[in-house]
Parts: C-alpha cells; sequence; structure tokens
C-alpha cells in the first residue's frame, strides 16, 4: 500500500471552491486515474473531461497544483510530491462546472486566426509534390502535432490580461499554415494575426513552450509570424 | 499592439541602441575630464550636430516609451484600446514637449 493522496478538486462554477476528498495512491497513477477514482467511488456527480486517456485528444487538460497540464500522461508520483494534489479547472476559459471549461472562446480564436486550411487545388488535379526535408516543410512540421488540449493558453500570461489575444495555439496553428505550400490562405492570415490581439502581443514570456505537453515551441511560431508580418506589412501587402 | 506600433517600437528601439552608447560614452568623457556646465554648455551652443543628435534621440524615445506605456495601460488598467491610445499620445507629446524643451536649452539658450 502506498497511503492515500489528499485531494482538493474544483467543485462548482466560476464562483466555487476546493473540496478535499482521500483517493489510494497506486503505482503509476494519473492524475486523471485521480480524478476518474472520485467521480466513479466518492461522488458521482463531478464534472470533468476526458476521452482517449493516451495523450492524442487534449480532452483532459487542468490545472494541477497550479500549472496547467495533460492529466492523462501526468504520472501523480511527478507532480504531488508532498502527496498533495490540487485540480482546479483551466485559467483562461469559463468554468461550465468543476473541472470543465468551455473551450469556445479557445477554439473561436482559430478561426479567427485563419486556422483552417484553404486549399488551392481542386481534386481534379494532380496533387502536389511537397518534400519533407524542405525548409518550410520543417517549419510546418515542427508545430504540426499540436492537440489543442489548451495548456498554452491557460499558462500564457498575454492571454489573462488581453482578451483580444489569440493565444500560444491559434498564432502556432496559423504559422503551420502559412509554412504549408498547399494552402493558399497565407495573406488573409498574415492580415489576421498582425492585428490587435495577435502574434504582435505576445511577450515571449515562453509559458507555452515550458508547458506544451507535445514539447512544442509556440514561442517560436509566434517570433516567426512576428517576422513574416512585418515583412508584409514593409512590401505593402498587408495592412496594419 | 498591431504589425505597425509593432515596428515603430522596435526601429526605434534599434536606432536608440547607438544613440544611448554614445550618450553614456559623451557622460564618461565629460565626468573623467572634470568638465563644468559651463564647459559643456560652450561646446554644444549652437552645434546643429548635438541638436539633432539629442533631438532625434528624444523623437525616438517619445515614440518608443508612448507605445510601451499604451500596450502596459491596455494590458494592466480599465482603459481599453481606445482609451490607452489617447493617454499615450499625450504621454508621447509630453516626453517630446520636455526633451525638446532640453535640447533647445543645451544647444540654443
Amino acid at each position: 500500500m502506498l497511503g492515500d493522496l489528499s485531494v482538493s478538486l474544483w467543485r462548482g462554477g466560476k464562483e466555487g471552491r476546493y473540496e478535499t476528498y482521500s483517493v489510494p495512491q497506486r503505482q503509476s497513477q494519473t492524475v486523471l486515474d485521480v480524478v476518474t477514482f472520485v467521480q466513479r467511488h466518492i461522488d458521482p456527480t463531478l464534472s470533468y473531461r476526458f476521452a482517449c486517456r493516451v495523450g492524442v485528444c487534449g480532452s483532459c487538460a487542468m490545472t494541477v497544483n497550479g500549472r496547467p497540464r495533460w492529466t492523462c500522461r501526468t504520472h501523480v508520483s511527478k507532480v504531488a510530491g508532498s502527496g498533495r494534489l490540487e485540480i482546479g479547472p483551466l485559467e483562461n476559459l469559463p468554468v461550465i462546472k468543476d473541472l470543465a471549461t468551455d473551450m469556445e472562446p479557445f477554439f473561436e480564436k482559430w478561426q479567427k486566426a485563419q486556422g483552417v486550411f484553404a486549399p488551392s487545388k481542386t481534386r481534379h488535379e494532380t496533387i502536389e509534390q511537397i518534400r519533407p526535408d524542405s525548409a518550410a516543410r520543417r517549419l510546418a512540421d515542427a508545430a504540426i502535432e499540436c492537440i489543442n488540449c489548451g495548456v498554452c493558453y491557460a499558462a500564457c500570461d498575454t492571454v489573462r490580461w488581453n482578451a483580444d489575444y489569440l493565444g500560444p495555439a491559434a498564432l502556432t496553428r496559423a504559422w503551420t499554415l502559412l509554412n504549408d505550400e498547399r494552402d493558399a490562405g497565407g495573406t488573409a492570415r498574415l492580415q489576421a494575426v498582425a492585428a490587435a490581439g495577435g502574434c504582435h502581443a505576445c511577450h515571449s514570456h515562453q509559458s507555452c513552450q515550458e508547458l506544451c505537453p507535445q514539447t512544442l515551441n509556440p514561442t517560436a511560431a509566434i517570433a516567426g509570424l512576428k517576422r513574416r508580418t512585418a515583412a508584409a506589412y514593409l512590401k505593402g501587402e498587408i495592412k496594419a | 499592439m498591431n504589425v505597425r506600433l509593432y515596428l515603430w517600437q522596435r526601429a526605434t528601439a534599434a536606432l536608440m541602441v547607438p544613440l544611448v552608447l554614445v550618450h553614456i560614452a559623451v557622460i564618461f568623457y565629460a565626468a573623467r575630464n572634470g568638465m563644468t556646465a559651463a564647459d559643456i554648455l560652450s561646446r554644444t551652443h549652437g552645434s546643429i550636430v548635438w541638436a539633432s543628435y539629442y533631438g532625434l534621440f528624444v523623437a525616438a524615445a517619445s515614440i518608443h516609451a508612448a507605445i510601451g506605456v499604451r500596450n502596459v495601460l491596455a494590458e494592466w488598467s480599465p482603459l481599453k484600446d481606445r482609451g490607452a491610445s489617447q493617454f499615450a499620445i499625450v504621454f508621447g507629446f509630453l516626453l517630446a514637449g520636455l526633451g525638446a524643451r532640453a535640447v533647445f536649452a543645451v544647444v540654443l539658450s
């Protein structure tokens, strides 16, 4: 027996409080396991979100001992050295109930950053050959594994201070598409991320890249957007 | 901050790098040579070079600081973008006015 964990979980909506539960500690236990134990064995009214449990879907991010993390791949042994866990909903997003946040603002900003692929060819044309080792494709690949978990968005100070800021995930998505040679939405995308609340609002605090569970570097992607938009503005391709 | 403000702030920062270094070098030169205020003013009086140099410095600092203050206010105060911009414009002109007065005093008075 490893003993019990003292687990404080956020209960309620925007106005709520932490309630403490005792959960048996186990080998290789994840934070999501702990939350699931409470919901299955102690209080079935606990609300939280998960799907795949293996770090693919990006559904289960929560605030764990003050830091946003993907709970399905976060081992209790790594974050609860004192035997205590405090688990809350992601920051910078509206709380629906308990540990579940409303992700709508996060995905709306993806749309606002033109995060949707704009095809340059029809299905009747030949498929474009993309060399995996080309400079553009390497840049696109470096940021393409985002799972939309919202950890970077919750970790970002600028999102906290500036409600209009698009956030690291949406801007990283824009950077990926800008480097995708098959995409035709470049100028509109540069225009979108060059406006107020776009890439130039980033302070380069780098919390996003420190906490990204996929070890992506949104700060580098945003720096790339700053360079690309500045060049486009000076050439007159976009307006301020 | 949009791309236009970003470029103005970065451009003025880049411009101020050599200006600050020369300014500090001048301070060291004057201090190490025991120059009095009268000595300094006798050299700067009527100098188009020093007027241009510090005039440029004041303009760059006013623009750079005003954009920075605008960002701080927009993020940390209840002012929204419009209010922060208005405050920053007033602040920038205030800095420019005070700086121009100092340049005028050193070079022309």
